[in-house]
């Protein structure tokens, strides 16, 4: 099963390679980590989208909180949740591409950033399925490069992870 | 009061009540050190390599549950000490250390003898800290300690760069009474609802077993273990860790459990309806092939560590809290409960125990032209009353040791359980000695093991520290050897120790007692002469059979049923 655990985290040197060093230690899977610093500055919010069975999520996270730079952990998908991804993608186009390709971003809800003689960068925000769906309806040819930020979530309603 | 980061430390160590400091002086800590010869609070043992210090340092803290503290400079002095740090975090030892670091302006330069210390024990300590501005040094410390010492314990590094130290420059000093640190909150207590859930399980057993380790000695709980196990009148049995936090003569241990446990605890394991256990950890030399562990039992699981339950065996009632809080409730709760044990099934049980015990799994061949290792540890234990503090090295002079000294108190058992760190005991002996300078204090060893950390014979001699070194020397890394034995057809690669040194001249080099013992008849009156020696070293090389291998045994991937008994053993074989 997929897992987003959202983590408040102290904001220090270190405080990242304790969590990536422990998911590689205890051959834990991390398919995606973004981090940055919260509204409070000495916190950061990591988030973490990882995969395993129930027991492998529950030592996850049971070994993420007895790390003594983390401070507060949820995984967010015990709960009703949102999660966002942002790509930059970076196209090849020529008289005969443009078109369509703004056509496709379109429909994905896409923006193009940047234009130049024989490329676009286009920039699309959403689940990382929609990404992955938007790039497989391009000509993987035509792509220059690719840029994710990993999976970032938040939970609906009031209540939310915070000191 | 304004100090330099140098005395702060040194004051710090004071403040917080430190006694000994284990260390090795280097280039980035000279100014600590000249700060530490400028006072005699805290007492400076000098070690020969730093794997010692820390080992020392362990040994100080297993044996008294105070934190060992130790000081290394940088590069290869952190480097050696990495070892004695993953030894003491795999067995939650309280240990503080503190390393030396090139100045804040060279790090990251690859200076003269740096390395990241943060990076490098980040996988073994509990926590580590460097240290940016001298008037932090104070605070840090004391969060350093805190953590080492609460919750489930550990070693903690605290890096110091050397312009923190800096003699010149003086910053205010005040050591905190109590620091927090808002994402450490270790749990005390118990969920009573769970207790409880607990309770009505375990009383309703009809074939129980408790099992217990290292974290009731650690966390001082053993007299409520006793009282427990007798109020449940319920078999019980230890894990290498636990041994002596209930006492191994009485009738209700049925003796350690695992790889190496008895006939009676591992069958036991096998068959029990409900298993509890206090402060352990479910390791794989105590489960054997999880896939069969304990198939018939409801797991109860008491333990500080909430990352320790259900790690590696499911667990019906989880229990988080301290030990000691936790049976505390669980005997208010038994006392006032309307629910009385099953007598009738408990006796039927323990017939069937009994029937497991008279197996004598333990028994050796004790007519013997060759002086057994069992034999010699169980004259140590005669000679010692069964009450001194041994320590011992990683390998067949290890179990023997755990199986053979029938330890009846906590904090008297000494060695590397989680690590297997070879070359431990004879460090931690000085360590405990220094702790316990009237107490009985021996190491049993091999000859491989020994020559790990042998330097620190000059050590017990600088600090005339006069424990007894009991060295079963059967010329083999013995527990490769019997591994070989039976998984490589007695293809022994490179497990035979060649071209021993002369012990006794060895240690008579290092200016103590050797003697050399090859007779059966002469084992008793060595050990007592060596005993009599109060005030100094004495080595005792023992020449013991080479052939002698460690029984029961379960193999590795194999099931508690599924044990190897010795041949001397009426039946061979296993199972019930």
């Amino acid at each position: 099963m997929r897992h987003i655990i959202s983590i408040l985290i102290e904001n220090e040197s270190g405080a990242l390679s304790r969590v990536a060093g422990l998911f590689s230690a205890r051959g834990f899977n991390i398919e995606s980590l973004s981090v940055a610093v919260t509204e409070d500055p000495s916190l950061s919010r990591m988030t973490i989208v990882t995969r395993g069975s129930d027991q492998v999520i529950e030592q996850i996270t049971k070994q993420l909180n007895k790390l003594i730079d983390v401070v507060k952990l949820i995984d967010l998908f015990d709960a009703a949740h949102i999660e966002r991804e942002l790509m930059m993608v970076k196209i090849r186009t020529s008289d005969d591409t443009r078109e369509e390709i703004k056509r496709l971003s379109d429909i994905f809800r896409g923006r193009i950033i940047d234009v130049a003689q024989g490329s676009y960068v286009i920039e699309i925000t959403g689940n990382s399925a929609k990404l992955d769906a938007f790039i497989a309806n391009v000509n993987d040819d035509s792509i220059i490069e690719v840029v994710r930020s990993g999976t970032t979530g938040i939970s609906r309603g009031e209540k939310g992870l915070q000191l | 009061m304004e100090l330099s980061g140098a005395e702060i430390v040194v004051r710090s160590l004071k403040d917080e009540g430190v006694e000994y400091l284990f260390g090795y002086p280097g280039g980035a800590v000279l100014h600590l050190y000249d700060a530490i010869l400028r006072q005699d609070d805290v007492k400076h043992i000098l070690v020969r390599h730093e794997q010692g210090a820390t080992h020392a340092a362990d040994g100080y803290a297993r044996s008294t549950g105070k934190p060992g503290v130790v000081i290394v400079t940088s590069g290869p002095g952190a480097t050696n000490a990495v070892t004695g740090i993953a030894t003491a975090y795999y067995d939650s030892i309280p240990m503080v250390v503190i390393s030396g670091q090139v100045p804040s302006a060279l790090i990251g330069s690859d200076a003269f003898q740096e390395v990241d210390m943060i990076g490098i024990t980040r996988p073994c300590v509990k926590h580590n800290f460097l240290v940016t501005d001298p008037r932090q040094i104070a605070e840090t410390i004391k969060k350093a300690f805190m953590v080492a010492t609460t919750g489930r314990p550990g070693p903690v590094v605290v890096d110091i760069p050397k312009d923190m130290t800096d003699p010149n420059i003086k910053v205010p000093y005040h050591y905190p009474e109590q620091v927090s640190m808002r994402s450490y909150n270790p749990v005390v207590k118990g969920h009573k609802g769970q207790i409880k859930k607990a309770v009505d399980l375990m009383l309703q057993a009809k074939r129980p077993m408790l099992y217990s380790g290292g974290g009731v000695v650690l966390g001082e709980a053993s007299e409520e273990l006793t009282e427990f196990v007798r109020l449940l009148g319920y078999p019980i049995t230890n894990t290498l860790m636990g041994l002596g936090a209930y006492p191994a003569t009485d009738p209700q241990f049925v003796g350690m459990l695992g790889m190496h446990g008895t006939y009676e605890a591992n069958l036991g394991m096998h068959d029990c309806d409900v298993l509890v256990a206090i402060g352990a950890r479910f390791d794989d030399r105590i489960t054997g092939k999880l896939s069969e562990f304990c198939p018939f039992a409801k797991v109860i699981h008491i333990d500080i560590d909430p990352a320790s339950i259900a790690k590696n065996v499911p667990v019906d009632i989880p229990i988080v809290g301290e030990v000691r809080e936790v049976l505390a409730d669980m005997i208010e709760m038994i006392n006032a409960s309307l629910i009385r044990t099953d007598a009738e099934a408990l006796a039927q049980w323990w017939v069937q125990i009994e029937k497991w015990r008279s197996v004598n799994c333990l028994n050796y061949d004790r007519d013997s032209k060759l002086i057994k290792p069992q034999y010699v540890i169980e004259q140590l234990h005669e000679v010692t009353g069964g009450d001194a503090f041994i320590t011992s090295d990683v390998g067949q002079h290890q179990m023997w040791a755990a199986q053979y000294y029938k330890f009846t108190k906590p904090r008297r058992w000494i060695n590397s359980g989680g690590l297997g760190t070879m070359g431990f005991g004879l460090p931690a002996a000085i360590g405990v000695k220094l702790a316990h300078p009237d107490a009985d204090v021996a190491c049993i060893t091999g000859e491989a093991s020994i020559q790990m950390c042998i330097q620190e014979l000059a050590t017990a001699k600088q600090f005339n520290t006069g424990i007894k070194i009991i060295n079963l020397n059967n010329r083999y890394m013995g527990m490769v050897r019997q591994w070989q034995e039976f998984t490589y057809e007695g293809r022994y690669a490179h497990s035979y120790v060649e071209a021993l040194p002369d012990f006794v001249k060895l240690v008579e080099a290092y200016g103590h007692v050797g003697m050399q013992v090859t007779k059966p008849e002469d084992v008793r009156p060595a050990l007592e002469e060596a005993f009599a020696m109060r005030d100094r070293l004495v080595f005792l090389d023992i020449i013991t059979d080479q052939t002698e291998n460690v029984f029961p045994m379960i193999e590795a991937g194999k099931a508690h049923h599924d044990m190897k008994l010795s041949p001397v053993t009426p039946i061979d074989g296993a199972s019930s």
